[in-house]
This record gives structure tokens, C-alpha cells and sequence, in this order.
């Protein structure tokens, strides 16, 4: 009975702060929508606080296209981890190789930052050279300059710090897949390449959806790492090597000094923005695991 | 180089007796050879035995059942039949087991090959859930790249569906899940499963202990029909299949070492009437297990 009484009031509490929280933010874009509509503030292509102009585009292209790309690096990545431990190394060393991939999650991200910043960004240069001078003058959207800070090196700095969170959840659902059925492979003369494509990863669909679009939330609320990767240019690149910004990192980079008439309020729309993305993505995700859940599981 | 060490297929190679089956009946013709040859075969979970010293041999055409109380090593034995005991790490197996006169745990046999000529059931039926009834049919054979072509495939679809007797039933339903069907239709289904890979021996284990008296008679049916083709060995639990189905029995128990061991192995009727061990008698009598 005691018990029952905290845990309501723990989640009261909870529910409360959070409903507090979007309650408030929500009310302080009023000016904010009032002034820009939420169509033209959504779209908005400028960002110029010195002149009162406010337009959150920029940011949701960065912020999309830094996940994308983390995402494009990580799920292959985290795939091939979580195979690996599960399904070919031997468990000497699979178990080692599983912790050490799940202790670069406890790397802080401001950590992550500088190493990107002082490490990552100098050593992708020349790559983001020679892909700008090759592949870029045929596809518009990998063409020069390459400045260093840009979408690409806030993505890949995102990558490796979704790389662990993917993995780790792909290989407990891998891990999950009945014994019952990897023998039923092995026993009809199956290679454990075959355990792999006919059992492991269309029993494991649903849950690797799952991790992917949790390492996907992770992407678009990375903050201070990619601050100090992306070059903090408020307008959409031309190329996924040019500066830019993301809802998340604008925030952080600017709040502080946000003195100017409509700025704080700007930017807090932003970050309600940023919720609705969230939300959105977590949505299509419950979706889609449900879908592919039905699909798998369908009669059994 | 590796899979050319065993027959494929055991039609070509050495053409096995087609006794006309009669239930119940002995078809083992005296002086056989065998077609596998457990010799003096030791298995063991990491450093511990599970089974000691099994001589047994099993003759062509015939159906050997293995009973004996839990922890004799029945499943074992017949998972180190084809190979499958060395997955679990830390498994391996000592002495000699031959297939037709091949070493199966000879260095240069490839052990999907072994598995490939000599089937498993399982006990808990298991078809792959993400796959159409009829895809799970032909998945051994996708697997060892047996068949190709959409014609090819749907003819031994048939075929095997109608080997294991399943046939009418979801002759209208091959693209439903494998798993909408009933329990005893999915082991004849993981049975027609197996008999696509044309093996030569097919190894039950426990086949019809999770399924209803119905579905039991059955797969035991099936069992005597597939005799015909086929050299079965089956474990199981229940006294009154081994002696309903089977024309020899090899009867384990667990010694002191706690490791499983063969007390006896005979023709089916002199073992459940007349056996020559103790142990055995008091076991099929009931008294003990």
C-alpha cells in the first residue's frame, strides 16, 4: 500500500515535470508564432538574429542530414558487431569484444567533441578532398569546399557514438534467436552464414528496427560533441562537407548570448521543434516494429 | 572434395534392400551391413562424460529405438550421430562413428555434408517461422543448393509433402506460415523438411512427445512407411512406441559416474520380452525411470 502510494506519486511527479516542461516551452513560442506564423518560422531559410529574422530550416536539415549520415555508418557497423558476437567469434573473445563496444558509450560526449575536433576533423580532411574532387563533380551534393567542421564529421563523430547503443540492442535480439531454430539450419546441412540469413536476421527484424530507431533519437539530440564538429553555420550547405548547425547544437551554441528581441524565444521553439521531430521518429519507429512484428510473427 | 566424401544420396551408391513392410514385423535381414557404426563413442560436455564406451551398430532399412530414463544420453548419442553434439562449446566426442564405412569425424569431412546424409527431428517441432510452409520444405535444399528452378522446386515440394503424409492436408496452403499449422502437422512438416535433402538415415528425437495421441499415431505411421526408403533411429521416452514401431532396441542407462552407457541392444521383441540384462527388465517393468 506504501509502496503504491510513492510509485503513483514518483510517476505523478514525473508525468508532471514533463508536462511542465512542454507546457512552458509551448507557451514561450507564442510571441515567436505570432510574429512568423509556425509555416514561415518552420521553413524559413535566414537565421539573423541581429536583424529579428528567424527561420529554423537550417536546422532541421542539419539535424537530419547529421543523422542520416550517422545512421548510414553506424547500423552497418553495429550490424557487423552484433553478428560477430553472436554468431562468430568464439565467446572468449566475443564477450571482451561486446564490453569493450559497449564501454565507448560511457565516453562523454563533450569528449567525443574534442577527440573530433582535434582528432577526426584534421583526419577526414584529405578523404573529404579526395571525395570532393573525384565523386563530387558528378554528384552536386559531395562537391568542394572542404573546410573540415561539416555535416560529415559531425555525422561520423554521431555514428560512433550511436554505434554502441545499436549494437549492444541488436545483439541481445540476436542473441534471442531460439536455439531450437539455429539447429534446425545446422541440421539440414546449413553454414552458419545460412543460420544467419535464414533464421537470425528475419527472426531479429523487428528487434534491430527497434535499435536502429533508437540510435536514430540518440542522432538527433546529440548536442555538445557535434557543437564541435559542424562548424556552426546557420544556413543548409550545398555539400555534406560545408559548415552547418542542428537544432540541438544551435541551442546549446547560442543560448547563452541569445539578447537580442525574439532570440531565447527562438530558440526554444526550436527545441519544441526538435520534440515534435523526436516524437514523430519514435512514432514511425513503433510503427513500423509493429508492422514487421505482425509480418514475423504472424501464426506463431 | 569435401562433400564427394560422402554419398549425396545413398541410391546410387549402394542400393539398399526395399523389404515390403510389414508393421511391427522384423525386416532386418541377418547379416546387413550396417549402415552406421558407433564404435566405442565417449561424449562429453566440456570435462564432463555423458555417455561411455556405446558400441552399436544399426542396420539398413530399420527402425532402432533408444529408451532408457532421462540422463542416459539418448539425445546425446544421437546428436553425435550427425555431428551436431560438437556445436554446443565445449562438446566433443571420442571413439569412432562410421557412415557406410566412412569416418564422419575423419579431419577431411565436412560435417554439413554429414548432416545433409544423415537427418535430424527434432523434438519440439521446429519450422522456420518466417517462412511459407512450402519454402520451408525446399529450404535444405536451398540451403545445399539441390534443386533449381520453380518447377524443380514445386515438384519436390509435392513429393515431400506427400512422403511425409502432409500433403492433403496443405496442398491448398503452401504459402501460409509454416507455423499456422497444428503441432503434429508442423513435425510431419519438419520431417517432409528433412526427407528434401535425400538423406540416407534419419535421426528422431523424441518426435512425438510434444504432440496429442492423434498426431502420434500419425508420425509413428509415417515412421513404418519411411522405413521402406529410409534407416531411422529414433529416441524416445514412451516404452509402448519403441515397441510398437520399432525392430530394434538399444536400451541406455546412467552409471555411477553419472555418464549414460548402452546396458543392451537387441531385436525389439526379444528386448521387451526376454531381455538378457536385469537392468533392462526392471526398467521396461516399470520399476525404475
Amino acid at each position: 500500500m506504501v509502496f503504491r502510494v510513492i510509485a503513483a506519486a514518483g510517476t505523478v511527479v514525473a508525468l508532471a515535470t514533463v508536462g511542465l516542461m512542454v507546457y512552458d516551452s509551448v507557451i514561450t513560442t507564442a510571441p515567436v508564432i505570432s510574429t512568423f506564423g509556425i509555416w514561415d518560422f518552420v521553413t524559413g531559410l535566414r537565421w539573423a538574429p541581429s536583424f529579428t529574422i528567424y527561420g529554423a530550416l537550417p536546422f532541421i536539415f542539419g539535424t537530419l542530414l547529421t543523422s542520416v549520415i550517422a545512421l548510414l555508418i553506424a547500423v552497418p557497423v553495429a550490424l557487423g558487431i552484433a553478428l560477430l558476437v553472436t554468431e562468430y567469434l568464439p565467446p572468449r573473445i566475443a564477450g571482451p569484444v561486446a564490453v569493450t563496444v559497449d564501454l565507448l558509450a560511457a565516453i562523454p560526449s563533450v569528449v567525443w567533441g574534442l577527440w573530433g575536433l582535434l582528432v577526426l576533423v584534421p583526419f577526414l580532411r584529405p578523404i573529404e578532398h579526395a571525395i570532393a574532387a573525384s565523386a563530387g563533380s558528378v554528384v552536386p551534393f559531395l562537391g568542394p569546399p572542404t573546410p573540415g567542421p561539416s555535416y560529415f564529421a559531425a555525422g561520423v563523430i554521431v555514428a560512433f557514438m550511436i554505434i554502441p547503443i545499436v549494437a549492444a540492442v541488436t545483439r541481445e535480439v540476436f542473441a534471442a534467436t531460439p536455439r531450437l531454430q539455429r539447429e534446425a539450419v545446422l541440421a539440414l546441412g546449413g553454414t552458419s552464414w545460412d543460420v544467419v540469413r535464414r533464421v537470425v536476421l528475419p527472426i531479429g527484424r523487428a528487434g534491430f528496427l527497434a535499435a536502429i530507431v533508437l540510435g536514430l533519437g540518440r542522432a538527433i539530440g546529440e548536442t555538445i560533441a557535434v557543437t564541435l564538429v559542424i562548424g556552426n553555420a546557420p544556413r543548409i550547405g550545398s555539400s555534406i562537407f560545408s559548415p552547418g548547425f542542428t537544432l540541438a547544437s544551435v541551442i546549446a551554441n547560442e543560448f547563452n548570448e541569445a539578447t537580442e528581441p525574439l532570440h531565447a524565444e527562438s530558440l526554444i521553439t526550436l527545441g519544441v521543434v526538435l520534440l515534435v521531430i523526436a516524437v514523430l521518429i519514435n512514432g514511425a519507429g513503433l510503427l513500423i516494429r509493429r508492422r514487421v512484428t505482425q509480418v514475423a510473427g504472424r501464426g506463431s | 572434395m569435401i562433400i564427394e566424401d560422402l554419398p549425396p544420396s545413398p541410391a546410387p551408391v549402394v542400393p539398399p534392400p526395399r523389404p515390403v513392410a510389414i508393421a511391427a514385423a522384423p525386416v532386418v535381414a541377418p547379416g546387413a551391413a550396417p549402415v552406421v557404426r558407433i564404435g566405442a563413442v565417449s561424449a562429453y560436455y566440456g570435462p564432463r562424460r555423458v555417455i561411455r564406451d556405446v558400441d552399436l551398430d544399426i542396420p539398413p532399412n530399420s527402425i532402432t529405438a533408444i529408451i532408457g530414463p532421462s540422463g542416459s544420453g539418448k539425445s546425446t548419442l544421437l546428436r553425435c550421430i550427425d555431428r551436431m553434439h560438437e556445436i554446443i562449446p565445449g562438446a566433443h566426442v571420442e571413439g569412432s562413428i562410421t557412415y557406410r564405412g566412412i569416418d564422419i569425424y575423419d579431419p577431411g569431412v565436412d560435417p554439413a555434408a554429414v548432416r545433409r546424409t544423415i537427418g535430424m527431428v527434432f523434438q519440439q517441432p521446429n519450422p522456420f517461422p518466417t517462412m511459407s510452409i512450402a519454402t520451408n520444405v525446399i529450404a535444405a535444399a536451398r540451403f545445399n543448393g539441390l534443386v533449381k528452378g520453380r518447377s524443380a522446386e514445386d515438384a519436390l515440394v509435392e513429393h515431400c509433402l506427400r512422403q511425409a503424409a502432409l500433403w492433403d492436408e496443405v496442398k491448398d496452403k503452401l504459402h501460409h506460415s509454416g507455423s499456422s499449422l497444428s503441432g503434429g502437422q508442423q513435425q510431419r512438416l519438419c520431417i517432409a523438411r528433412a526427407l528434401a535433402m535425400e538423406p540416407d538415415v534419419l535421426l528422431m528425437d523424441e518426435p512425438c512427445s510434444a504432440l496429442d495421441p492423434v498426431a502420434t499415431q500419425q508420425v509413428e505411421e509415417l515412421m513404418l512407411r519411411l522405413r521402406e526408403r529410409y534407416t531411422i533411429v529414433i529416441v524416445t521416452h514412451n516404452m509402448q512406441q519403441a515397441s510398437r514401431v520399432s525392430d530394434r532396441t538399444a536400451f541406455f542407462t546412467m552409471g555411477t559416474d553419472r555418464a549414460g552407457y548402452l546396458v543392451e541392444v537387441d531385436d525389439t521383441v526379444k528386448v521387451f520380452t526376454n531381455p538378457r540384462e536385469q537392468l533392462t527388465e526392471d526398467y521396461i517393468s516399470g520399476r525404475f525411470g
